[in-house]
């Protein structure tokens, strides 16, 4: 009865070391993927052409969701609002949900699923076929060549990418509200105009995707870098990266609205 | 018509040693994959390191090219002992570095011209015409300038080794290590690369080392050859005296013997206890 328990005792407390071993390794990773960013500027070109693949191939789903979650938001939010005799503050509703919450959290997850796991894939692919070792073999750091282009191209489009997911937002609440519902389109907006604020809600909601940008391409290039070089290995990588990635995210929003909202 | 190597010696060799591995030891944890390893291998000299699977060649392979530490003894290259380099030097001892690996490795999301440019672009300040000019050489030596334009996913097996070929070969490395280079060709592909490989170590006056297990096309093209077993080397010599060697292990590698030193079981237990059968 007793080897049992303590087998279980002990395979946790591995579990545990393992994963604090894995955090400061991701830790170290991290700082070095700083360190190696220099040519990632220089030679802005690679960057360039790494946002092309994160950012502008993530932009239809972003821009077909944005839209589709501001359609919701704006029946149910019309038929909760029309119960207190408030429909006109539909515009501040949808606009405040999104800003705030749905836009970085929602792109953030939809960018793990579709730019981090691609990242992922690639870099353990890379791995596997011995492209990165014949890179370092060539002289050529593959953190400095491969990850750190990677990592800032997901940095930067992540914040551009929940922007656009919340103007896509905006305009779908417009589109049921004021196009197909026939709230007033003057106080949809005026309203929104009124209780929007720029820095306490715009910037803040930038700040939360930026956030996310850094947690989720540090997840996902840490995670492809260090795949086992086979099938079975790229492949657990990137179901990792879509899990962790999308934990991380629900609990740094739960950070970062406690600090960021608090009270408010 | 595969060039001499006997012809070829005369012009390149020199006394003064490239590469030295000196009492070479390494372990993974407790488990010794190399013992004592010894070997001197000269300038313009092409020199192969053979043994079974899981014998530590590939070891030794990344051991040279500092992948690798070892955990006793040590390996010098062009004077340098590579372990106590740090990072950047480490660096510019490879660029001094050609390293083919076993599928060639190249980069897929790049044309075969920007492959074989990638080091060029790297390390050098040169203008794009001189390196288009140097890729179209790189290429022409391995007879693939037609394919310049396609993608690595567009090519045969045989073609890519090719052209990581020209890609190892893009800054002239004084030194050149192919790892299984005649893994999975077809027989035309494999007489290209082994006289490429030879071709190639006299045109630049370069040192090769192959890592392989195959036995006959190493023959035809090596200067010397190293075996190795259980992690020290069994047996070295000049392909001849491979070939002409009594030695049990050499004799079943070089003919390619079913059974002998190396046995054909894996150790196990008794094959009718497994089987079921009561004796």
């Amino acid at each position: 009865m007793l080897i049992p328990v303590l087998k279980s005792i002990r395979n946790i407390g591995h579990q545990v070391i393992d994963a604090i071993w894995r955090i400061g390794y991701a830790t170290h990773f991290l700082a070095l993927v700083l360190l190696n960013s220099g040519s990632s500027f220089r030679r802005f070109r690679m960057t360039v052409k790494e946002l092309y693949f994160t950012g502008v191939m993530s932009l239809i789903i972003i821009l077909v969701a944005g839209l589709f979650v501001g359609v919701v938001l704006g029946l149910q939010g019309y038929e909760i609002l029309k119960r207190y005799g408030s429909e006109s503050a539909l515009g501040t509703l949808v606009a405040l949900s999104l800003l705030r919450e749905l836009g970085p959290v929602l792109a953030a997850l939809l960018f793990a699923g579709r730019a981090g796991s691609a990242m992922t894939a690639e870099i353990g692919l890379m791995k596997a076929s011995e492209q990165l070792a014949a890179m370092d073999m060539m002289a050529v750091s593959p953190i400095a060549r491969v990850v750190a282009p990677r990592f800032w191209a997901g940095v930067i489009s992540m914040p551009i990418l929940a922007t656009i997911f919340s103007v896509m937002g905006v305009f779908g609440g417009y589109l049921v509200g004021v196009v197909y519902i026939g709230v007033d389109e003057g106080s949809f907006w005026s309203q929104m105009q009124g209780s929007v604020e720029f820095q306490h809600d715009v910037l803040n909601g930038v700040l939360k995707s930026f956030v996310f940008g850094v947690a989720v391409t540090v997840i996902s290039v840490f995670e492809g870098f260090d795949a086992p070089p086979t099938a079975e290995g790229v492949s657990r990588a990137t179901t990792r990266t879509v899990v962790q990635s999308s934990l991380v995210i629900l609990l740094l929003d739960v950070v970062l609205t406690a600090f960021m909202f608090r009270g408010n | 018509m595969r060039p001499q190597p006997k012809e070829q010696e005369t012009l390149f060799v020199s006394p003064q040693p490239l590469v030295e591995i000196r009492d070479v030891n390494f372990a993974y944890g407790s488990r010794a994959i190399l013992k004592g390893i010894n070997m001197t291998f000269h300038k313009g000299k092409v020199i192969a390191i053979m043994g079974g699977s899981g014998c530590g060649k590939t070891t030794l392979f990344r051991l040279i090219a500092g992948a690798l530490k070892p955990t006793k003894g040590e390996i010098k290259i062009d004077g340098q002992v590579m372990h106590k380099l740090n990072q950047r030097e480490l660096y510019a001892m490879r660029r001094k570095m050609g390293v083919l690996f076993q599928f060639g490795a190249l980069f897929t999301d790049m044309t075969v011209f920007d492959n074989v440019a990638f080091q060029m672009r790297e390390h050098t300040d040169l203008p794009e015409e001189m390196i288009h000019d140097l890729v179209m050489m790189k290429l022409q030596t391995v007879g693939l300038r037609g394919t310049h334009a396609l993608m690595p996913s567009e090519l045969s097996g045989g073609m890519a080794r090719r052209v990581a070929l020209a890609r190892t070969i893009a800054l002239d490395p004084m030194l050149i290590l192919y790892d299984e280079p005649f893994t999975g060709l077809d027989p035309i592909s494999l007489t290209v690369v082994g006289d490429s490989i030879r071709r190639l170590n006299s045109a630049l006056g370069a040192t090769s080392v192959v890592v392989t297990h195959d036995v006959q096309e190493s023959m035809k093209l090596v200067d010397y050859i190293y075996f190795i077993a259980d992690g020290v080397i069994a047996a070295e010599g000049t392909p001849e005296q491979m070939q002409a060697s009594d030695m049990p292990f050499v004799h079943q590698f070089v003919h390619g013997e079913r059974d002998g030193p190396v046995p054909f079981h894996y150790p196990s237990g008794s094959y009718m206890q497994d089987l079921g059968v009561s004796v």
